[in-house]
């Protein structure tokens, strides 16, 4: 059935809406706070005395389901100790365009010297500059993104981790 | 006393040119409206408050390639949006927009061209205009694009008859199917809007779906279709398209406002062109204040609305007109 009240109180609707704030987050001036578990750009850590906590064992590359991760190791040696194992990474490239952003590799990593960021502004003109080396994913990222409150938004601890 | 024909064509040159920048603001107009209307801000990055929008958009469209299907007759699919384009200006061309002018020892009218059938013209031209949807789909050799094409045309050949009687009421009670003299004529009596209510909102509706504009716009569906006529057109070409529907839909309005509404005559002050102007920018809102209220209406309501509903409705205001101005 046609009901033209409700649709003229519709046109009164709308135009109501013309004077409320529009609701838009503009974004490159106002960045909303990501969650503290979002997964972005990745980092490479290191122990509290500058060593490296990469051993170049590759098992990241190996979980890695979109195969972006390159890992070339190399020996450590008394008078050139780079990392805290046997071996280190001589080469350690994650390809950005390729990262599915999934956090296996910080998963895989027995430890802990990879982890997912909260960083997503990763955009470059380039494809190349996509590949991040060592050097880059060890030095703490350029631009930062705001994080919220973990403890708002912080999921329980779950349970198969409280009762393993 | 007339104007010799180098003022003719001087205003012809500002007209166009003054149309076609009604145009891009008017798409930039509907953004920003539409936009507050859902809460949203609307396009506001390039220039202050996105004023240059427009200005951004013609250039990306140009610059684009304006590729086309291999399949697709050349010349018919180049002439196309041409011929939308050429009819949506030159029906611009009768609308009085001002009383005329004494410029030093030069009278000036307020319109491109004193056309003692304009009425006649402006809708041949509108008729004219469909050329271009329907060769345009037909030209692009897709399926999608012919039943694109068919659905324009059946919506608005059924929709233009009942624009033509509705505007009857106003023809019979000016007596004139001058534009410039119906304008006169309610200029010393009242705007025929208040008399012709019906015929208006007739008019109107009909001219929402001779434009293709929400709750109407069935032959482009945006979010359910891909784009109806122009599927196969990219770049420049399908900005051409834009154009003609967007300037046909500013036509339509000033139409409205010359015929219902008093053309350039203003109840306070003789600002003329400037009245005219204003009464275009209320009913091109309102145009844009439909589209972000209605739904898209489906098909067969569509064909039964206007041949069930509008255009008894737009005859019985004709007869209705016609008895009452032999009576009195």
């Amino acid at each position: 059935m046609p009901q033209p009240l409700d649709t003229v109180k519709g046109f009164g609707v709308t135009f109501k809406q013309i004077f409320k704030k529009p609701i838009t987050q503009e974004y490159p001036e106002v960045k909303r706070p990501v969650y503290p578990r979002f997964r972005g750009r990745h980092r490479l850590w290191r122990f509290e005395n500058g060593l490296e906590k990469c051993v170049g064992c590759s098992l990241c590359a190996a979980a890695c389901p979109a195969d972006c991760i390159r890992v070339v190791a190399a020996e450590n040696t008394p008078d050139n100790r780079i990392s805290a194992g046997e071996r280190y990474a001589r080469i350690y490239e994650i390809n950005m365009s390729r990262c599915i952003f999934c956090g296996y590799c910080e998963l895989a990593c027995p430890f802990d010297a990879i982890t997912l960021g909260n960083e997503y502004e990763i955009s470059e003109y380039a494809r190349d500059d996509q590949i991040y080396t060592k050097d880059m994913l060890l030095a703490p990222p350029i631009k930062r993104t705001p994080v919220a409150d973990a403890e708002l938004y912080d999921t329980p601890i779950p349970y198969y981790k409280e009762h393993a | 006393m007339t104007e010799p024909w180098w003022i003719s064509l001087i205003k012809a040159f500002l007209i166009i040119n003054l149309v076609m920048l009604a145009f891009a603001y008017t798409t930039l107009l509907e953004r920003k409206l539409l936009g507050r209307m859902q809460l949203r801000y609307g396009p506001n990055r390039a220039g202050p408050y996105g004023s240059l929008q427009p200005i951004a958009d013609l250039i990306k469209l140009i610059r684009k390639e304006s590729f086309f299907p291999s399949s697709a007759i050349d010349l018919p699919y180049i002439v196309a949006p041409v011929i939308s384009m050429f009819t949506a200006l030159a029906a611009f061309s009768v609308i009085p927009f001002g009383a005329g002018w004494h410029l030093w020892h030069w009278h000036v009218d307020g319109e491109i061209a004193n056309v003692s059938i304009a009425l006649i013209v402006v809708f041949a031209l509108g008729s004219l205009g469909i050329y271009g949807f329907i060769i345009g789909g037909w030209a692009s050799e897709s399926k999608y694009s012919l039943l694109g094409s068919m659905r324009t045309c059946a919506q608005l050949v059924s929709y233009e008859v009942s624009l033509a009687l509705s505007v009857l009421g106003v023809v019979l009670m000016a007596g004139s199917l001058s534009l410039v003299d119906i304008v006169h004529k309610q200029g010393t009596t009242i705007p025929y809007a208040a008399p012709q209510v019906i015929g208006l909102l007739c008019f109107f509706v009909a001219g929402i779906a001779e434009t293709n504009r929400a709750p109407f716009d069935l032959p482009e569906a945006d979010t359910e279709l891909v784009a109806g006529y122009h599927t196969e057109y990219s770049g420049m070409r399908w900005g051409l398209f834009q154009t003609a529907e967007y300037i046909n839909m500013i036509t339509l309005s000033a139409l409205m406002v010359t015929l219902f509404f008093a053309g350039w005559h203003g109840p306070y002050a003789p600002l003329g062109p400037l009245w005219f102007f204003l009464k275009l920018l209320a009913v091109v809102s309102i145009f844009i204040w439909l589209k972000a209220t209605l739904p898209r209406l489906r098909y067969d309501q569509l064909m039964r609305f206007g041949w069930k509903v509008l255009l008894p409705v737009a005859t019985l205001n004709a007869v209705v007109t016609a008895a009452l101005v032999v009576a009195f």
